[in-house]
């Protein structure tokens, strides 16, 4: 009785997006990597802390079996009243610029509908994962439930048992010279989604090869 | 909404024809409706037969083969395109069926761009629709077009394998070397001897072609002394030229040879000797695009002067390979052949690196090749395994030069990679500080491992052990070999653990006498010959040549030879195993060609009895020799 109450709850304070985004984690997770569809994801933001700095933009670019479609990519430009005039010179955001923006809300709203319940991928994922879990919760929502790859923990497992014990820090322009994947649009949020997407491909048809490619070495325990 | 990626494909697209013909308006609503595709090697992206996609195909990175299969379930490489390249337009605009099929070459990423978009965007726009026109204006083959077109339409072609060589327009030099018919014969063999060339074309003030001085000229007109070497090139060259329009096919120029007794056409604006010399088309050139001949195939790999051309030539070889196996030529010449062949590409490759380093070597280096190129066993292509040791240099220097050093191995990897050489999983290449070091540092990490072996050492010294030098200073290697017999001398442990290393996949044959099939879900039932039987010989051939110490064979078919005289008691059983060797390289080889890969993997069930057999017989030998190492290094208590 109390949890129908609870679901019950749910149903009237939440809006509909996030309702709908939660009922897609009700139907049985696709198995087979090779149909699987994948968001590679980057934000840019006003700083590395999760409480003080905000989102500025989001970039996504989604695919499956290697084929990135340019027309379904995310690029989303948040309206935020914080600023740093620090981290322009990384990201080139301007407070005032004429790009079309959205509120956090909305912003949400159009990431959710975008990202459904696939399989999330980003580079050092820990950090987006817990700036879209900070919005979320800005706006009284829960966090992502999705799952996450982190191209720089796979990259890392990927490396032959040789070189194991090199502990590099992955930076995704390393990764990127690593594997040669072409350096455009560098800390723009689509440029580095459609690199940590690029990387993450790559990645893939290296484990492949040693016949690692299941979902239990894919996704962190 | 703002679609940044569509901007950075645009920015792409606008560089290269037809997209070059397109205002940025048009190409951003193409732009944006492209699919980005990730490719691995060997990856398909349509065969023939298919029913024509709605996508047609330009490559961003890498490279994307087209290949013609025949009959006989053969398949001929047509082209290989490379960034920019357009591919698989014609079937979606004839509405017909793929008439090649296409797969990734290496690595590589490629636009896909749907058809009904551009076709839309493109309809009113006069050259856009001229350049297709003249495309389709004539059904054949026709070389010209291709060249215009920047090889658009390559993918129709007529339909016999023999026609596409012989109307394959032939490919000639361009920017020959000349000399002005001014000069004197002096000056014009100097200007032969610093291009390494053999024929120099005398042209006149308005750059037209009026003869040609080839080396006979020189020796019969010259070394005889008819002139002296100070007389006017016009002296001795032999006139008129006969001369052709570019565009000419390989089988047109033959004839042309054929008809006038020479060895050169002038390639002219017109065709006539009344205009300017565009290029020249040898016997050699002619040779050389039919061209299934070693001689032919190394010349063309030392004149190379790109990686494009490096892979064009090395292409080349595994059109040869098939000839010699179906001609059942001895394993041992072929691999002979196979290695020049590869050692050339790699030297190539690195003359071609050096030219682009802003400066010289700062020392002496040698560029050693490990694993199978290092054994000289290497057949078809497989992964690159090489090493760079240089002259010990300074501490303060160290840095530096190592920088240096690795620079240049990273050209030179890159472009054996572009030539078909994939990067080494394990990363054991010269472009790794680990593997790029001064000679004091390369012994120090020989003995390391010879002092103190554990797995992991044993894992590289099955590697490192077989190295052979291929560019630069030798001794820099005669001199590591040496530090690693006086080191193996010092202890015996180092020999147990690569002999237990060489016993670790037991003899092949099960209870039953069936093959121990590998058990993976994927390549099930399938034998893997190169680790079941292959490497169990080399590991053993290694082992056992180091603790005879003997120097400067790595070729494990060789080593088996030399074992047997050093060792008569077991003659026999070396004998079986380097025959034994040959016999299984060669059936990997064979599987490799039929399914383009390494062949490692065998499919027993397809094998003919006859096969079959041959395969069970040389696996007795592998047998053998395990019990002999068992024995040797007393390996019964060491397990």
């Amino acid at each position: 009785m109390k949890l129908f109450n609870w679901f019950s709850e749910e149903k009237k304070d939440y809006p509909e997006f996030w309702l709908t985004y939660i009922e897609g984690f009700k139907s049985k997770f696709n198995e087979d990597i090779k149909n699987t569809r994948f968001i590679a994801f980057d934000t840019e933001t006003t700083g590395f802390d999760f409480n003080e700095d905000r989102v500025l933009s989001i970039g996504a670019v989604s695919f499956i079996d290697k084929k990135i479609e340019v027309n379904k990519s995310l690029e989303i430009y948040i309206q935020q009243d914080v600023f740093n005039p620090e981290t322009v010179k990384i990201h080139g955001l301007l407070k005032n610029s004429k790009v079309e923006k959205l509120s956090e809300l909305e912003a949400l709203k159009a990431f959710l509908a975008y990202i459904k319940n696939d399989v999330l991928v980003a580079h050092h994922a820990n950090f987006d994962r817990k700036m879209i879990d900070k919005m979320l919760e800005r706006h009284g929502l829960g966090k992502l439930r999705n799952k996450f790859i982190d191209t720089g923990h796979l990259y890392k497992k990927s490396v032959h048992q040789i070189y194991k014990d090199d502990d590099l820090p992955y930076s995704l322009d390393e990764l990127a010279k690593e594997l040669n994947v072409p350096l455009v649009d560098r800390h723009t949020a689509t440029g580095d989604a459609l690199i940590t997407a690029l990387v993450f491909l790559k990645t893939l048809a290296r484990l492949d090869k040693r016949k690692h490619l299941n979902w239990g070495y894919l996704l962190p325990k | 909404m703002k679609n940044s990626i569509a901007e950075r494909v645009l920015d792409f697209l606008i560089k290269y024809p037809p997209f070059n013909l397109l205002n940025t308006k048009d190409l951003y609503e193409i732009s944006k409706e492209v699919s980005i595709i990730y490719l691995e090697k060997g990856d398909v992206l349509f065969e023939k037969g298919d029913p024509a996609k709605s996508d047609f195909y330009m490559v961003r990175n890498g490279g994307v083969k087209l290949l013609h299969s025949t009959g006989d379930n053969t398949q001929e490489i047509i082209n290989i395109s490379d960034a920019g390249d357009v591919f698989g337009i014609r079937p979606l605009i004839a509405k017909e069926n793929y008439k090649l099929s296409a797969s990734a070459n290496e690595e590589s990423i490629v636009y896909a761009i749907p058809i009904d978009i551009f076709t839309s965007v493109t309809k009113n726009n006069a050259s856009i629709n001229k350049f297709l026109i003249t495309a389709f204006a004539t059904n054949a083959y026709d070389p010209y077009t291709t060249e215009v077109s920047g090889k658009i339409f390559v993918d129709y072609l007529p339909n016999s394998a023999h026609d596409i060589v012989n109307f394959q327009s032939a490919n000639y030099t361009k920017n020959p070397v000349t000399c002005h018919v001014g000069s004197s014969l002096k000056d014009a063999a100097i200007k032969m001897r610093n291009h390494k060339i053999g024929c120099i074309i005398v042209i006149d003030d308005e750059e037209k072609p009026v003869g040609i001085i080839t080396n006979s000229d020189i020796k019969n007109k010259i070394a005889t002394g008819e002139f002296p070497i100070e007389t006017p090139v016009s002296n001795i060259m032999s006139a008129p030229v006969i001369s052709c329009k570019k565009g000419l096919t390989v089988a047109d120029g033959q004839l042309l040879m054929i008809k006038h007794h020479i060895g050169h056409l002038c390639i002219t604006k017109d065709g006539t000797v009344n205009t300017k010399l565009v290029g020249v088309l040898t016997h050699h050139d002619v040779l050389a695009t039919l061209g299934n001949n070693p001689t032919v195939i190394l010349k063309e790999i030392k004149r190379a002067n790109r990686t494009k051309k490096l892979r064009a030539a090395r292409l080349k070889a595994n059109s040869l390979l098939k000839n010699y196996l179906e001609q059942n030529i001895p394993v041992g010449h072929i691999v002979k052949v196979i290695t020049q062949i590869n050692d050339a590409v790699t030297v190539r490759a690195i003359e071609i690196a050096l030219k682009k380093m802003p400066t010289n070597p700062p020392v002496k280096f040698s560029w050693i090749a490990l694993g199978s190129q290092g054994r000289k066993e290497q057949i078809l292509f497989t992964d690159q395994d090489n090493a760079i040791i240089f002259e010990d240099v300074h501490e303060d220097q160290y840095e530096a030069t190592q920088t240096y050093f690795l620079e240049l191995a990273k050209l030179v990897t890159k472009s054996l990679n572009k030539v078909g050489f994939e990067y080494c999983e394990a990363d054991m290449m010269a472009s790794n500080p680990k593997w790029c070091m001064s000679i004091s540092q390369w012994k120090g990490q020989f003995e390391n491992w010879i002092y103190t072996p554990d797995e992991k050492a044993i894992l590289l010294a099955s590697i490192f052990f077989d190295f052979s030098p291929i560019y630069g200073e030798d001794t820099l290697a005669e001199s590591l070999t040496e530090t690693i017999y006086k080191a193996l001398d010092q202890t015996s442990l180092f020999f147990k653990y690569l002999a237990r290393d060489a016993i670790k996949y037991p003899s092949p044959l099960g209870f039953f006498k069936k093959f121990a099939v590998e058990k993976s879900a994927e390549q099930k039932d399938l034998f893997n010959i190169k680790n079941r039987t292959m490497m169990p010989l080399v590991d053993a051939a290694r082992v056992l040549t180091l603790q005879q110490h003997i120097k400067g064979i790595n070729n494990t078919p060789e080593r088996y030879e030399q074992l047997a005289v050093l060792d008569p008691n077991n003659k026999a059983l070396y004998h079986s195993c380097a025959y034994a060797f040959k016999a299984l390289s060669k059936f990997k080889t064979k599987q490799g060609l039929l399914h383009n890969d390494s062949g490692k993997f065998i499919d027993i069930a397809s094998l003919s009895k006859e096969e079959e057999l041959k395969l069970r017989r040389c696996l007795k030998p592998v047998h053998d020799i395990q019990e002999i190492l068992k024995i040797r290094f007393d390996l019964k208590n060491f397990m």
